[in-house]
């Protein structure tokens, strides 16, 4: 990756500082396993791993642009790439993930008081609380700002009533942030943006089995929840800007998922020809599927030119914008034509669902086929990212303006 | 829809009647979450045999209604469209057709009345990697006293654990990628010799990888001549791509009619999701691709019916834009359904996962393009 001439004597000092701690603190044993952390969220709990976890939470590394104040690590744009750089080297990965680094902690670091700041940023810069997003309601999924979960002012605490669904995570997380109804009589503007401890009496979460068979999200039930007034983040019916901006941070993220070359897969090209075979020239012999795994491959490498010339451009540490709509619809489509791909190249043993018979990767390669028909439905519809491209960008009209 | 005779009429409508009463979606998603060890319901396949469909194909003479492909293809549209399972596919059509095409007269008087009864499911077992290469025979018949002995190992053999009557491609001659050498036998399942293993794929059906070690048979047990089993294999497996389309086209015609029901009726932005025209035109799409795809199977199971001489390509064709049909309407049903369409309670995966499966059999769109492209000479 380019440096954009920062090369100079501060950053070199901080690149030989941040190979010498990751010499140290990185176990050699976890070399390569950033896989299950990229599938699950968060790295499996004990041994190495937890070590490793507990060092990089300790450093603050985890969340390298975060401010030092609340544990973050304190980097410059420049560093953390450089950081990234020496972990990539060594086979190093961050081990501190999840809903709380990706969506919830930039958007509270802007719009948090000082209070929830000190108090929620630093457990999650350290990975020891896990952050659910409460925002899809039955009636409320593109179109959020329908949602209906009652939020009422008693005085001396938020009363709450509703249901969310689609709720990832809710049955194993410590917290919900969530989107509320504080005013019925505005749309957009009777939204407020409220922070709910799992724990309190009266949340019921109900796992949702997937079409991938695991039960990764919930529809979460508040009956009567009583909610601290400091939960509030931001001002009474100002819920919807601060959505707005978490939902850019989640579509980010979200296209560097799409990024992620299939956690841990072989390439498609070398895949192909172990399953298919190749001609005298090393052709994969099945020329059609050939034709669209070449296909899939160039689209791949200009995903990748897009995702490294927008980050050159975005020199200046802005934050995402609305050019991220583009990434994620690009991302999300190239995995999934990947991963349909994928499954065409293992022929019937790419349809085991479990038992004997089939490989490890045979078997991950059906659930994640599945599993990643999801992306082009969350965090913003493969439709509902078209429409901010066409809205947005591209200046034309809104057929919906009127809702 | 093809002009149907009064017969073929009554015969769908018996079928569409059936199919949504006693065999729904709902059937299917019990029995496998039963766990069902054959992927199927006896009870329900022995009420198919009942009503005459196991006999579709077959002639009177042999205790079938030789109402014809086409005539089968309207029964297998209805079950394709409820996901029902059943060995009807591997029995009625591919097996019933390899031993009318292929079979002696002591070979069809033994086997197609019962076959015809759904007494026994016959099966196909042709295939020996995760591809459909049916040319590609490594499994070896060799002549021993007055029969021959049989070694190799088939895979993904539909209803391979179920199956009484196996039908196997065997290499009597020839190296491995020959078309020339290879032989068909009829193989008892309880023959010595023959072990299974159940397999569990995404679809939930009954598929098993079946091995051969030194299994003898008589001579009575070839099917057609001694290694030109090819072209008669091939014959077969068209019949038995076509039947499969049609299973396909209903499948895709069902998932179709659930999503613009969903466009119809779900609500966001205070009106129906239907109303917005990036749905809508995919919509439209969707049934341009099943009009065309219909017509493809028709087409197919016709010419079969008329014994033409254009059938493979026709099934190469129908096999092709089917499956293309499918998938793409497979992946938009989950998609326009948004967060239900991916939850295991929703039908939308089964059909998804079900697409997959069917696609891959006999041949995907890949292998049948390549095919229709090599019949057509460029
Ligand atoms: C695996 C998974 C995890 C999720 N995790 C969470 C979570 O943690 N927290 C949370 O709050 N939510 C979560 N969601 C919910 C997700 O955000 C919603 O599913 C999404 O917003 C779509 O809403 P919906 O499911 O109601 O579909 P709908 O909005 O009903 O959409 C149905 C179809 O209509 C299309 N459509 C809708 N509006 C338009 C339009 N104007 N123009 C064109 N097409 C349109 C959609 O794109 C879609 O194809 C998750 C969903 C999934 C599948």
């Amino acid at each position: 990756m380019p440096d954009f001439g920062a090369a100079d004597t501060e950053l070199d000092a901080f690149r030989a500082e941040a190979r010498d701690w990751l010499k140290t603190h990185f176990p050699t044993s976890l070399k390569g396993k950033g896989g299950l952390m990229a599938q699950e969220g968060v790295a499996p709990s004990g041994g190495d791993y937890e070590v490793w976890r507990k060092a990089m939470g300790e450093k603050g590394w985890g969340t390298p642009t975060w401010p030092k104040a609340y544990g973050g690590g304190g980097l410059s744009p420049h560093q953390a790439r450089v950081l990234q750089q020496e972990m990539n080297a060594i086979g190093a990965w961050n081990p501190i993930g999840g809903m709380g680094v990706m969506m919830f902690g930039p958007t509270l670091l802007e719009y948090g008081n000082e209070a929830q700041k000190s108090r929620h940023i630093p457990p999650i810069v350290r990975a020891e609380l896990r952050w659910c997003q409460g925002f899809s309601e039955p009636g409320a999924g593109s179109d959020l700002a329908s949602l209906q979960t009652k939020c009422e002012d008693k005085g001396d605490h938020w009363l709450v009533n509703g249901q969310k669904i689609w709720t990832s995570g809710a049955q194993w997380a410590d917290w919900c942030f969530c989107l509320v109804r504080t005013d019925t009589s505005k749309k957009h503007e009777g939204i407020s943006f409220l922070l709910i401890d799992m724990k309190t009496p009266g949340v019921e979460t109900r796992p949702i089995r997937l079409i991938s068979g695991n039960s990764p999200f919930c529809e979460t039930f508040f009956t009567d929840v009583k909610v601290p007034k400091e939960n509030l983040v931001g001002p009474l019916g100002g819920g919807w800007t601060i959505a707005k901006r978490l939902l850019q941070h989640e579509r980010s993220g979200l296209s560097g998922a799409g990024g992620g070359r299939g956690a841990g897969g072989a390439a498609l090209p070398k895949l192909a020809k172990s399953y298919l075979g190749e001609d005298g020239e090393g052709r994969i012999s099945d020329s059609d599927l050939r034709a669209r795994v070449a296909s899939n491959e160039m689209e791949w490498r200009a995903f990748q030119l897009t995702a490294l010339r927008s980050m050159a451009e975005a020199k200046s540490n802005q934050g995402p914008t609305a050019a991220t709509s583009i990434m994620k619809n690009a991302g999300t489509r190239l995995m999934q034509e990947r991963a349909e791909l994928t499954l065409e190249i293992m022929g019937s043993q790419g349809l085991g669902w479990e038992g004997e018979g089939f490989s490890s990767e045979e078997l991950g390669a059906v659930r994640s086929w599945l599993g990643g028909k999801a992306t082009t439905i969350y965090g913003g519809s493969q439709e509902v990212q078209s429409n901010i491209i066409s809205k947005r960008i591209l200046g034309l009209p809104d057929p919906l303006s009127q809702s | 829809m093809a002009v149907l005779t009064e017969e073929q009429s009554m015969l769908r409508d018996a079928a569409r009647t059936w199919t949504q009463e006693k065999s729904p979606v709902s059937a299917f998603r019990k029995m496998r979450d039963s766990g069902a060890p054959l992927g199927y319901d006896p009870a329900v396949f022995a009420e198919m045999a009942e009503m005459g469909w196991t006999g579709v194909i077959i002639p009177e003479a042999y205790g079938g209604s030789d109402f014809g492909y086409l005539s089968l293809g309207l029964i297998l549209e209805e079950t394709g469209r409820t996901l029902t399972a059943s060995p009807m596919l591997a029995t009625a059509l591919a097996a019933a057709s390899a031993l009318i095409l292929g079979g002696s007269e002591a070979q069809k008087s033994e086997w197609l009345p019962k076959i015809a009864a759904g007494e026994v499911v016959g099966t196909l077992a042709v295939d020996e990697g995760p591809h459909h290469r049916p040319e590609k025979v490594a499994t070896k018949a060799t002549k021993s006293g007055g029969g021959y002995t049989i070694s190799g190992a088939k895979t993904f053999v539909l209803e391979g654990m179920a199956a009484g009557l196996m039908i196997v491609s065997a290499r009597t001659s020839g190296a491995e990628t020959d078309a020339k050498g290879i032989s068909l036998f009829l193989v008892p399942a309880d023959a010595k010799g023959v072990s299974r293993k159940a397999l569990k794929l995404a679809d939930s059906r009954g598929v098993a990888n079946v091995s051969f070690d030194r299994v003898e048979v008589g001579a009575e047990a070839l099917l057609g001549a001694e290694g030109e089993g090819h072209a008669l294999l091939e014959k077969v497996l068209d019949r038995a791509r076509a039947g499969l389309s049609a299973e396909m086209l209903g499948s895709a015609v069902q998932a179709f009619e659930t999503t613009l029901d969903y466009l119809k009726t779900r609500v966001q932005f205070g009106q129906v999701i239907g109303s917005f025209q990036a749905l809508q035109h995919r919509a439209a799409k969707m049934f341009t691709d099943l009009e065309l795809a219909r017509s493809c199977v028709e087409a197919a199971l016709t010419a079969i019916d008329n014994d033409s001489p254009d059938v493979p390509e026709l099934v190469a064709l129908a096999k092709t834009k089917v499956g293309d049909t499918l998938h793409l309407v497979s992946n938009e049903m989950v998609q326009m359904h948004g967060g239900i369409g991916m939850t295991d309670a929703h039908d939308a995966g089964l059909y998804l996962k079900r697409a997959r499966a069917t696609e891959a059999t006999f041949g995907g769109q890949s292998y049948h393009r390549d095919r229709y492209a090599r019949m057509q000479g460029f």
